[in-house]
């Protein structure tokens, strides 16, 4: 590929698409920690946040203000390089996988084709697997960086926690990729909108999807590496100030961007049920996808939360116990069946 | 100079510059991290040259389970730079003759290449995965369940190896 040979435009396109794309997961991360706390409010029967601004509707901007003027403390003893990195790396990996996820079909702009998604590249899902794989380097270099016993044992557990459900979470892929025979998130979406959602034909496997999600986010009831009765504050017990904030922050993008995945897989993406989009012009059709997207995208945000507020952390035989000896078992039997069901069916 | 030899100089750089780093570093933690670059940069070569399949599955499988693994048992061990053991001189020598023939071997092995012939950016669909999979799957059937069973075992001897003499008994709550 040459550069002469690209569209000055294209890049201009993308890049646009890019800023766009990320600057959207941050505010969408950024009112997901506000809602947080308005849900654990709602369930615990308290208000919940109400004094900045309207509804309290300026508390995420409060509290990261709040975050930028804390002190600063890097440890003495800490490798201050890879302290640093620790959040930044949790923070990458966290913006990177919305480069693949199909946002809506295409918007005409003044008669050019412009598609709402960065890359459409043939190995989309496994590009999030990869990212995904990755997402666990931003804890461990930050926990072991920090040269704290607690923090230490804190990125251990997100390691082991994140390769044990990694497994079942890409055994339970390979059954859905077998029914829709492609990689391309887009792909997937377009199938999904002239037949059924793919939740109809692999139920078990979103199951096991789910429930690996929520390990891979680090999130109640698989929160071990930030257990804090047991590890004070797990991997980021040494951190403060905004690199705190990076490591928390970093966990509403996963929950945003992961929600947004089990919408594009399992429940058709920016397809807008019993409604046929053809019908409409282009643009419009685009903007109703979107919005279509949003809301599978808020529903599942919102079971993140509902059940982090109701159910208690696992203790960590039950959590290996779960991943290894029930779900990896279950994605294995979920793939067998699918494999013979298309078989049979073909 | 067109912009894919850009691209290949950079990552050949990086590649060699971060596995050199890797041997140098006295930190076996900043070795590991090191090590990791360097399958990156890989899977950048292979994105030249069309294999985006591989290219993936080089970072979900190395990158992203491998060395997980190691960083996980290094920090374990809790190896420091202070702990290393210092080697003698007579294994210092040992090291240095193999090392020197290894590479000598390599330069003579590449320069006697067609240069031309071997680098062919973004060309050809073979390494698609598409196309990976008729291959491996029709042409290449065979081998591949082999090599699959090969490491079914490995896994389970593994296991064996790794397991205590007695079973631990299942804790009643869980």
């Amino acid at each position: 590929m040459y550069l002469s040979t690209i569209d000055i435009s294209l890049i201009l396109e993308k890049l646009i698409l890019i800023v766009v794309v990320v600057s959207a997961s941050l505010v969408v991360a950024m009112y997901t920690t506000f809602a947080e706390r308005k849900v654990a409010a709602v369930l615990q029967d308290r208000r919940g946040p109400n004094r900045a601004g309207p509804f309290g509707l300026l508390q995420p901007l409060a509290d990261g203000l709040k975050l930028f003027f804390k002190e600063e403390i890097i440890p003495n003893l800490s490798s201050k390089f890879l302290f640093i990195l620790g959040p930044a790396l949790a923070m990458l990996t966290a913006c990177m996988t919305s480069a693949v996820i199909p946002w809506g079909d295409h918007i005409d702009f003044f008669g050019r084709n412009v598609s709402l998604q960065i890359a459409d590249v043939n190995i989309g899902i496994l590009y999030v697997f990869g990212v995904v794989s990755l997402g666990v380097y931003g804890i461990m270099i930050g926990g072991w960086a920090s040269n704290n016993k607690f923090s230490l044992m804190g990125g251990l557990r997100a390691a082991s926690q994140i390769i044990s459900y990694e497994l079942a979470m890409g055994i339970s892929l390979i059954a859905l990729l077998m029914i829709t025979g492609t990689l391309s998130l887009k792909e997937m979406v377009v199938q999904q909108q002239g037949g059924f959602w793919n939740i109809v034909y692999q139920p078990l496997g979103f199951l096991i999807f789910l429930i690996c999600s929520f390990a891979e986010c680090n999130r109640t009831p698989f929160d071990l590496p930030e257990a804090e009765n047991e590890l004070i504050g797990g991997y980021h017990t040494e951190y403060s100030s905004m690199k705190l904030g990076f490591y928390l922050f970093s966990e509403y993008i996963n929950m945003f961007i992961s929600s947004v995945v089990m919408s594009t897989l399992f429940f058709g993406g920016y397809d807008i049920p019993f409604f046929d989009e053809s019908v409409l012009s282009p643009n419009v059709a685009a903007i109703l996808g979107i919005a279509a997207l949003m809301t599978k995208t808020l529903i599942f945000i919102f079971l993140f939360m509902w059940v982090r507020w109701t159910i208690p952390r696992f203790r960590y035989d039950q959590l290996m116990h779960l991943g290894w000896r029930i779900l990896i078992p279950l994605a294995l039997f979920n793939m067998l069946a699918t494999g013979a069901g298309v078989l049979y069916f073909n | 100079m067109n912009i894919s030899t850009i691209v290949f100089l950079l990552l050949s750089l990086m590649a060699v510059g971060s596995a050199l780093m890797m041997i140098i570093s006295k930190n076996p933690v900043h070795s590991v991290l090191w090590l990791i670059l360097v399958f990156f940069a890989i899977s950048g070569h292979y994105i030249l040259l069309n294999a985006q399949f591989l290219a993936v599955v080089n970072i979900i499988v190395y990158a992203g389970a491998i060395m997980v693994l190691f960083l996980f048992v290094v920090m374990l061990m809790n190896l420091n730079a202070d702990t290393e053991p210092i080697k003698n001189y007579r294994m210092q020598l040992v090291g240095i003759c193999t090392g020197g023939t290894l590479l000598l071997l390599l330069v003579l092995i590449t320069n006697r290449m067609d240069v031309e012939q071997l680098v062919e950016t973004n060309a050809g669909n073979a390494g698609l995965i598409k196309n990976l999979g008729m291959v491996l799957f029709k042409q290449y059937v065979l081998p591949f369940e082999i090599s699959s069973v090969l490491f079914l075992s490995a896994m389970i001897g593994a296991v064996v190896i790794g397991r205590k003499e007695e079973p631990i008994d299942q804790n009643p709550n869980s």
